[in-house]
């Protein structure tokens, strides 16, 4: 991973760097299977990897492919980062050893999830029940985040309607012709919108939940726009309905935290849902996933409709 | 033993500093978020590397396990992992416009094209001035 | 209903940010915006009075317990910030439909409104929470909208200040997890209080004296102070006026929050004080800010770009504050916070009218506007004085508890110097009068009028506070005082 580190500082193709980037990413979900965050690894995957790795591609398009490293002046920023690393390194010192079992961040908070939540909350992957129930609130700040970028790539590269209708009737599908490639995606598309909802749902029991669900939807989607062009692709997937499907999944989130409070309880304190305790939670779990994997999935449908408008605009105009 | 047991938070180091290095040394606006990419991913296995235990499993329950890794490092990175992208996308949405508003995406270009702007407003200004004393002479 | 007042505070801008887009007619999102933002501001008083008269509220958010859920804490000192913020939000978002009807494409006018609701979101958030983890998050939404709010301006410059912004914003948020990172590592806890009682344990730990380097180092960058503060004067002049307003008068006064927050309450103001310079740092920092920005501002020809840097030189009064380390220093600083956002408020509405009427913020566009825009002008020759410090304004007040900080603990040199640097305040704010009242316009301006009353009230109501609270101290002073004497006391 330091290498390929490396490499991405001395290469100027930024096509190579934004490939190797995309290898940086993989390499490091590989490596978060191995310190046993599967869940984190999964998000990095479908993250770093696939959709962080396509709208830097998506960008590239846009922009010269070369790096000018003319004025390149490395002295400052060594200094900089030479001072940086001395503190790291003098803040490592004194830190409790790798994998160490007694370590104090294993035994203050921790203990009572991993002892607890199969009776307070009933779902046997931990890090779900941290995500929705324990710090539930910190997930919402996350839907929120995304709901911002949304928000944001909309407003800095909306193309208005008329130009999107012009540009519509002259784009030709990009891959029409090759009919292998469609045949094949249309068969895979319908698994991947399964395995979306799969994971969706099978949060509670193994790694996934609705963030990863969200971006592998949206990878389907994303797929079948590639093949098929963008024109069909929004007739399909109206970006005006995703548009509201963004704010949607906020609100469903956060409509479950205030019936809650309606109910009785705290601010998203889910036992209140229903008359048991656990279904509660599981209720309010399944709720909220179902709001964050539907604003993901929108926010990252809209963001990569954007980008791809942009592409459109210029190579036709 | 002292050495083996931070090793992985050195590479981890490593990894911080590479990545803070490109966003600050390099000019080209699509490399600097490249670089932040690296620096924040750094920082994430910073946060995994904590909740490590030796000998533990991922923590999903199993009859069977008895030691799990702590999950709640998890859920946090989860949470950065998406705060993350969405700064990439929004910082990219940016790029697109810088690029389409210059024409170039290399920070000393768009530097020159700024003070070329200043200038101009700069001489406007002097030149509102310069008539005004020229009126308060006469 | 009253015990969720916490949470509402933030869930009701939060829920009404993607209500924004299923409205879609600007018209109706502009005052539904308003009607969120007063409702905030409601719910801030009464919080402030709950906190006054039967001490810190906490709220447990799910019905977790602290240590292993997320909970709200507010005290004193985060009550009193509340109001400020929401009240300024509401001010400047009564002002906000004509001028940005003026400066941006109408259909952008939803996602300005979804933003800034964001940002107002994010905002309290920070101040509310009581987690390390919940902050950053927060901090993040409240970033993320505020490098939107940024680029909408119509200047492409926008653009790149946005980009420079979130480069460095990001940075400083990396830092900031770095150093929850690290206060995690060490104690297991990612909650404030917790972790205030389990860092003394372990103040000789070099790993809890780095965690503390990179969250200050993180939270400085957030709040522009020299030298780190170069994202800053183009962000605020190129970015629509309104979003200018709300931003000078709110964001880095959270990050100051923020600052005061771990130096007094989490770390405890003795380790800082011994364990690290933290204080010389501060003092030096903070006067080379002072000068270095004060005289940038002077030669600034673009006048909100000069405000900027008069932010720049003003942060670096708050941080003096900080670095007396004294009671007093630090209700001088918590004085500035408010005075400084009511200042800032009332100068870029003002700015911001003019710019509704005549479409440029550079100073030599505004000569001989004091005979056609009156009203406006006093309000910013007004600001400017409060700036500056003259007596019976909100400028004064914070000066005075500054100066007498400093003569109390021995700082007399320090003294001399920041009332020298008011000096510098008086040049710039003179050259602005002097193209407003003595400079005759080159062009004749027959077709310029007064700013439409929407943008007087509110720029006048902040002027009046201005005044108000520099004559009538109590409430300011009063809570200030509580609030520093609380985060001195027993911590949290």
């Amino acid at each position: 991973m330091v290498a390929t580190a490396l490499a991405i500082v001395c290469l100027d193709d930024l096509f190579a760097v934004v490939m190797l980037a995309g290898i940086y990413s993989l390499l490091s979900a590989c490596f978060f299977v191995d310190l046993d965050a599967v869940d984190v690894a999964f998000t990095e995957a479908s993250v770093g990897a696939g959709i962080s790795t396509l709208l830097m591609l998506a960008s590239l398009k846009l922009v010269k492919r070369y790096e000018d490293k003319s004025r390149y002046k490395p002295l400052l920023a060594l200094g900089v980062v030479t001072v940086t690393g001395a503190l790291l390194i003098y803040g490592t010192l004194d830190m409790p050893h790798f994998g160490d079992p007694g370590a104090p961040v294993h035994h203050h908070v921790a203990d009572r999830y991993i002892e607890k939540s199969m009776g307070e909350i009933g779902v046997p992957n931990i890090v779900t029940s941290i995500l929705a129930a324990y710090r539930g609130y910190d997930t919402l700040g996350e839907t929120c985040v995304i709901f911002t970028a949304g928000i944001g790539v909309m407003s800095l590269l909306m193309v208005s309607r008329r130009t999107r209708e012009e540009s519509r009737k002259k784009v030709p599908a990009d891959m029409s012709q090759q009919v292998i490639l469609r045949i094949v995606a249309k068969m895979m598309i319908p698994f991947i919108l399964i395995f979306a909802l799969y994971v969706q749902f099978h949060g509670d029991y193994g790694p996934g939940g609705g963030f990863q669900a969200g971006v592998i939807f949206a990878a389907g989607i994303i797929l079948y726009t590639m093949l098929f062009g963008l024109g069909v692709a929004q007739k399909v997937f109206s970006p005006e309905v995703i548009k509201l499907l963004t704010a949607f999944g906020v609100l469903v989130y956060a409509g479950v935290g205030m019936t809650c409070i309606f109910l009785g309880g705290n601010f998203l304190d889910y036992n209140v849902l229903a008359h048991d305790p656990v279904h509660g939670q599981h209720l309010g779990i399944l709720l909220i996933e179902l709001g964050v994997g539907t604003t993901v999935a929108a926010v990252m449908t809209t963001i990569f409709f954007e980008f791809t408008w942009r592409t459109v605009k210029h190579r036709y105009k | 033993m002292n050495i083996l047991g931070l090793y992985n938070y050195w590479i981890v180091v490593i990894l911080i500093l590479i990545g803070f290095y490109i966003v600050i040394a390099h000019e080209n606006l699509i490399k600097k978020l490249v670089g932040l990419t690296i620096f924040q991913t750094a920082v994430f296995f910073f946060y995994i590397s904590v909740g490590k235990i030796k000998g533990a499993t991922a923590p999903i329950l199993n009859d069977s396990l008895q030691v799990y890794s702590n999950p709640l490092p998890h859920c946090l990175i989860l949470t950065a992992i998406v705060v993350g992208i969405s700064t990439t996308a929004l910082g990219l949405a940016l790029v697109v416009r810088i690029q389409e508003a210059y024409g170039s995406i290399e920070e000393h270009e768009l530097h020159a094209q700024d003070n070329n702007d200043q200038l101009e407003s700069q001489l406007e200004a002097y030149g509102t001035r310069k008539q005004f004393n020229i009126m308060k002479r006469t | 209903m009253t015990a969720h007042y916490p949470v509402l505070q933030v869930i009701v801008p939060l829920l009404a940010a993607p209500f924004c887009l299923v409205l879609r007619i600007p018209r109706l999102v502009a005052i539904f915006a308003i009607l969120v933002s007063a409702t905030a501001f409601l719910i801030s008083t009464a919080l402030l009075q709950q906190v006054l008269s039967h001490g810190i509220v906490i709220y447990e958010l799910g019905g977790w317990a602290a240590p292993w859920g997320i909970e709200y804490r507010i005290d004193q000192l985060n009550g009193y910030l509340l109001v400020l913020i929401s009240g300024i939000s509401t001010v400047v978002l009564i002002a906000a439909q004509s001028s940005i009807g003026r400066e941006l494409p109408e259909n952008r006018h939803t996602f300005f409104y979804t933003a800034y609701l964001l940002c107002l979101t994010g905002l309290l958030g920070i101040l509310v929470t009581g987690d390390a983890f919940n902050l950053f998050v927060f901090l993040e939404i409240a970033s993320l909208s505020s490098y939107i709010l940024i680029a909408l301006g119509t200047d492409r410059r926008a653009l790149t200040a946005s980009y420079q912004y979130l480069i460095m914003g990001t940075i400083g948020a990396t830092f900031i997890i770095i150093g929850v990172g690290l206060m995690y590592m060490m104690t297991g806890t990612l909650n404030m209080h917790d972790l205030s009682q389990r860092l003394p344990e372990i103040y000789k730990s070099r790993t809890v004296l780095c965690a503390f380097g990179f969250f200050i180092v993180g939270v400085c960058l957030k709040l522009a102070l020299f030298p780190l503060h170069l994202w800053l004067p183009n962000a605020y002049a190129y970015a629509p006026s309104i979003a200018t307003a709300f931003l000078a008068a709110t964001s880095t006064k959270v990050a100051v929050y923020v600052l005061i927050r771990f130096i007094f309450s989490i770390f405890g103001i003795n380790f800082v004080i011994t364990s690290l310079p933290l204080s010389e740092i501060f003092l030096v920092l903070a006067l080379a800010g002072i000068f270095a920005a004060s005289i940038s501002a002077i030669y600034q020809l673009n006048i909100k770009r000069l405000f900027a840097y008069s932010s720049i030189a003003q942060i670096g009064y708050m941080i003096l504050g900080l670095a007396i380390g004294t009671q007093l220093g630090l209700t001088a600083t918590l004085l500035h916070l408010f005075n400084h956002a009511l200042m800032k408020g009332a100068l870029f509405l003002a700015i911001g009218a003019v710019v509704y009427r005549i479409n440029s913020s550079q100073l030599h566009h505004y000569a001989g506007l004091g005979k056609k825009m009156p009203w406006t002008m006093s309000a910013i020759v007004v600001g400017g004085l409060s700036l500056i410090g003259v007596p019976l304004t909100v400028g004064f007040v914070s000066k005075w508890y500054l100066v007498t900080a400093l003569l109390d603990k021995g700082w007399w040199p320090v003294a001399v110097l920041v009332l020298l640097s008011s000096l510098l305040a008086v040049v710039y704010v003179w050259r602005i009068v002097e193209w407003i009242y003595f400079t005759p316009p080159r062009i004749i301006l027959t077709d310029i009028q007064e700013a439409p009353l929407s943008q007087l009230i509110p720029i006048w109501l902040l002027v009046l506070a201005n005044l108000y609270f520099g004559v009538d101290t109590r409430l300011t002073v009063g809570v200030s005082k509580l609030a520093a004497q609380s985060l001195f006391g027993v911590t949290l």
